[in-house]
């Protein structure tokens, strides 16, 4: 009746390699936090994909968690992004470089 | 051949979403304006919500709505908006030379291993889980019931610690958000004392 997980794996795979090539080539912080958020439904679509092949409900439940920890770490991180505009005017991860050697 | 291998709705639902995660993806790391990149993620949230429920994941699904694109996405609007950052990013601009291509070439490599790892390993057993005690995933019907059945007794102690984290990022937030603005304030005062 579906289609074979390994297409939905595939997806889940390449969606990854999107998030990972925007997390490492954009400057923003903001587009960076939207890239992880990118990998981690990746990730989610993964879990769900091997829920659904092994016929386990704790695949969903792993996803639950990644959903709540995912929303816990967006808020923080755009507090300190929000903090660090305050101060530098600018959401440019290049520009933080106070701590460089 | 293929078309007749599979039937053809689990076929268009599943193109449907790879179009919308691919579109989607692509676009919030292409678009300069970053409104145009949290719309873009919002696509993609959406294609993988299609993909849930085409694995059986309704209530995951019916989550995936509400807290991504409906909480997250927002809140990533509202600190654009918030810092008035949706003037144009520099995408042109390559800071570090090479930067590009070397990213490209990591990714494309992760990636090609990542699927020769699914096309090499038997993950498909066809032997029923231990931890669900040998039932089936329970399909449309019971879905959330037999999530919340394990969310509740196997993953108690998680779901408990997940409450503890929250409170800790609210409570983190509103500190990161508060404790500036009472600095500034100060700052502001003791100059107007001082001048």
């Amino acid at each position: 009746m579906n289609v074979p997980a390994a297409w939905y794996l595939v997806l889940a795979a390449v969606l990854f390699g999107i998030g990972a090539f925007g997390v490492l080539t954009r400057r923003s912080a903001l587009i960076m936090f939207m890239c992880i958020e990118l990998m981690l439904n990746a990730v989610n679509l993964t879990f769900v994909t091997f829920s659904r092949t092994l016929s386990d409900i704790s695949g969903q439940a792993i996803v639950f968690f990644v959903m709540v920890v995912a929303a816990a770490e967006v808020t923080v991180g755009l507090g300190i992004v929000v903090a660090v505009f305050r101060r530098r005017s600018s959401t440019s991860v290049d520009e933080l470089s106070e701590l460089k050697g | 051949m293929i078309a007749g291998t599979y039937a053809i709705p689990g076929i268009l639902v599943f193109v449907t979403s790879a179009v919308l995660i691919l579109v989607g993806a692509i676009g919030v790391i292409t678009l300069k304006n970053p409104v145009h990149s949290a719309l873009s993620l919002i696509m993609t949230l959406f294609g993988v919500a299609v993909a849930f429920i085409a694995q059986e994941a309704d209530f995951l699904a019916a989550v995936q709505i509400i807290v991504y694109a409906g909480a997250i996405v927002v809140l990533f609007l509202f600190v654009i908006m918030f810092l008035g950052v949706d003037r144009r990013d520099h995408v042109s601009v390559e800071p570090l030379v090479g930067q590009r291509a070397f990213a490209a070439v990591g990714v494309v490599v992760t990636v090609a291993g990542l699927i020769t790892l699914m096309a090499r390993s038997h993950w498909v057993t066809g032997a029923m889980s231990v931890s669900t005690g040998g039932t089936r995933l329970a399909g449309a019907d019971g879905n959330v019931r037999q999530l919340g059945t394990a969310v509740f007794t196997t993953y108690l102690y998680a779901f408990e610690a997940t409450a503890a984290l929250l409170i800790i990022a609210v409570v983190g937030a509103v500190l990161l958000a508060r404790r500036e603005r009472a600095n500034q304030e100060d700052d502001q005062t003791s100059q107007e004392v001082s001048s």
